[in-house]
């Protein structure tokens, strides 16, 4: 069912998460094995927890023009896109192809749901406050209404909410319609903020940890929240030689549980094996897999197993979690972006957090920092409701 | 700019105002109203016991996925799909908002992981064995034809049916004056890059610049069931192309883009 596809070229790619604001502060922190995660300073009556918080946020306003629609996630895309020339990028992209011809589509799971618990707090009269009352802001599509006008995009809009699967699925759609010559180029990416739905939410679900999370840890016990927001820009590959490359993606669903991942990880197996068959590669030629691997016992535990039997020796991987906590919807365009700067940079990123391993692991996990070239990479992204994604890449210039 | 050609081998519907795709279609024909006899989609694809939990967003989701796939004849476990909705689940939402407002370590767990966009599509994959791939989105008010877009493109790019689901349920509480829904609706249809024994319409999908919506003309349908929400308002046209009734649509699918949907005479 997979069919090939031609490899498309990602232009330009930013993210911007607890480890700091653009590639530069991910690549410092990342080789200097630091984690951005702090004790929770978010929540109102504080949970015993550690968080991803990205700085600065609060003091970085949207344009004027868009004042009705701010709120943290807007701010935090703002910010994003901001970082690492990419706006210059998407401008000269949509001056090469036209408006129409650049499609936009962002993964979120909470869009500006912390609005809405905002105007909740301070109902007046059981209705939202006046200066709340924004029909825009209070819509899982908030986020790409507000960036497709901050960039000037009129093309295809989509967002996509497949919960934590959802920023990695963008490059699917994405390749779909430049494929079928709907548009000539993609931005991607995904933001994701804290808010109380998240924290309380996963809290009640009893799988957030007291302590930084420690992904593949014998003890591991349970995750860490964080938020970000990451883009890249998509063109066909003619377009930007040289640059990294998205040759395969895949995706599926477990057909299993809505929070539970398949214990034989069958859907995890299915979107892996599809991302493989439409790179046109197979899984000795993988120097580099970035894992979900939330620190939730059943998904490390059944990811882990999934390497163990499909990877060799030689394939490195591992979660970077433990550096920005799990950043929900936008997980998969950060663990993109950092697979881009591993593969940029010669380097792999060690499993930050884990000092005793879990026996479940393969001799494939790299535990710390390695330098060595990374020419062919994946991502794997799992989501609630059992979706799976996962994205393969090539170095530039390989 | 590209034109897109589609198959359409299944249709289903749910509102307060028809049950079912054949009501619609016989509504049209006869003006004789066949409404359902409960304001509860059945659902029946869900094993029993999750019929009883699931929220109404939920039901209504699964009652037009599982009737557009009994049509079509396809096995519902071998079909990607693509769930879209305006506002997901706005009575959850409601929910959460209020309690986390009121006392936020009352959450409950079940509620939250429900609240997630794609929980419709996670519950379909379940009860249906379904491993294939399976999206939620959303484009606010254009998000029938983001859906639709979408849809199209997974048909056309792997040549595989896809079940397309567009539903968004009447908003509750403070957030209902946001969204303006007022009423419940679901409806959803099977695409195919071919045709089949079971094919209803041939659609050729053009896709334009400007997103606006055709302006309500002297329309068949009853203004309210047009104005529930905007998924309502921009699915019933395309029910009704599918149905024979009309040759011409403009479907908005994001802010500044739109379909131009022609529908074609099948061979």
């Amino acid at each position: 069912m997979a069919v090939p596809i031609k490899p498309l070229a990602v232009s330009a790619y930013t993210v911007t998460s607890a480890l700091g604001h653009g590639l530069d502060a991910h690549l410092e922190a990342l080789t200097a094995a630091r984690t951005g995660l702090r004790a929770n300073d978010f929540s109102r009556d504080a949970l015993t927890c550690w968080i991803g918080r990205v700085a600065d946020v609060e003091s970085t306003p949207i344009p004027d023009d868009w004042r009705h629609r701010d709120c943290r996630n807007n701010r935090l895309a703002w910010l994003g896109l901001q970082q690492d020339g990419f706006l210059d990028q998407v401008n000269a992209a949509r001056d090469r192809y036209g408006a129409s011809r650049v499609a936009l589509i962002l993964g979120t799971s909470t869009a500006s749901i912390g609005a809405t618990e905002e105007a909740y707090r301070r109902l007046e009269d059981q209705r939202i406050p006046p200066d709340m009352r924004e029909p825009d802001i209070h819509s899982p599509h908030s986020l790409i209404l507000f960036v497709a006008d901050a960039l000037g995009l009129e093309g295809a809009a989509l967002t996509m909410s497949t919960a934590c699967s959802s920023s990695a699925k963008v490059f699917a759609s994405a390749e779909r319609l430049i494929r079928l010559g709907v548009v000539d180029a993609a931005v991607v990416g995904g933001v994701d903020t804290l808010c109380d739905s998240v924290l309380y939410g996963f809290n009640a679900l009893e799988l957030v940890s007291p302590e930084p999370c420690r992904p593949f840890d014998r003890t591991r016990n349970g995750i860490s929240i964080g938020e970000a927001a990451g883009f890249a820009l998509l063109e066909r590959a003619a377009a930007r030689p040289g640059a990294a490359q998205l040759i395969g993606y895949g995706e599926s669903s477990d057909a299993y549980h809505m929070s539970t991942p398949h214990p034989e990880a069958a859907g995890a197996r299915l979107a892996l094996q599809d991302a493989l068959d439409r790179a046109g590669i197979t899984p000795e030629q993988v120097d580099y897999v970035n894992l979900h691997g939330t620190a939730s016992q059943k998904n490390d535990d059944v990811e882990a197993g999934l390497i163990a039997q499909v990877f060799p020796d030689h394939t490195r991987v591992s979660s970077t979690k433990g550096f920005t906590g799990h950043t929900l919807g936008a997980a998969g365009i950060v663990e993109a972006a950092i697979t881009l700067l591993a593969m940029q940079q010669g380097f792999v990123p060690g499993n930050l957090g884990a000092s005793e391993p879990d026996p479940v692991c393969g001799p494939q996990f790299a535990w710390r920092n390695e330098t060595r070239a990374v020419n062919v990479a994946l991502s794997n992204s799992f989501g609630f409701g059992g979706n799976n994604a996962c994205l393969a890449f090539r170095r530039g210039g390989v | 700019m590209s034109v897109l050609e589609i198959f359409i081998d299944g249709a289903g519907l749910w509102s307060p105002y028809a049950a079912r795709f054949d009501a619609f279609r016989h509504w049209l024909e006869s003006g004789m109203i066949d409404a359902p006899e409960t304001a509860r989609p059945p659902a029946e694809r869900l094993p029993a016991n999750e019929r009883r939990r699931a929220p109404e967003h939920v039901l209504l989701a699964i009652e037009a996925a599982g009737q557009a796939i009994g049509m079509s004849g396809y096995d519902a476990a071998e079909l990607a799909c693509v769930f879209t909705s305006a506002h997901g689940d706005q009575a959850i939402t409601d929910y959460m908002c209020a309690t986390l407002a009121d006392d936020p370590t009352a959450l409950s767990p079940t509620r939250f992981h429900n609240s997630v966009h794609n929980a419709p599509a996670g519950y379909w994959t379940i009860a249906t064995g379904c491993r294939a791939p399976s999206a939620a989105v959303c484009g606010h008010r254009a998000s029938v034809g983001a859906g639709l877009l979408e849809a199209a493109m997974l048909t056309l790019a792997d040549e595989r049916p896809v079940l397309l689901v567009c539903s968004d349920i009447a908003g509750s509480g403070p957030i209902a004056e946001m969204t303006g829904s007022t009423q419940s609706f679901g409806c959803a249809f099977v695409l195919s890059p071919r045709p089949g024994p079971h094919t209803l319409a041939r659609l050729v999908l053009h896709p334009t610049h400007g997103g606006e919506r055709a302006p309500a003309g002297a329309s068949v349908l009853p203004p309210d069931w047009s104005r529930a929400n905007s998924t309502a308002a921009d699915a019933l046209p395309l029910l009704m192309l599918v149905a024979g009734h009309g040759r011409q649509h403009h479907l908005p699918a994001a802010a500044h883009m739109g379909l131009e949907i022609r529908r074609e005479v099948l061979a």
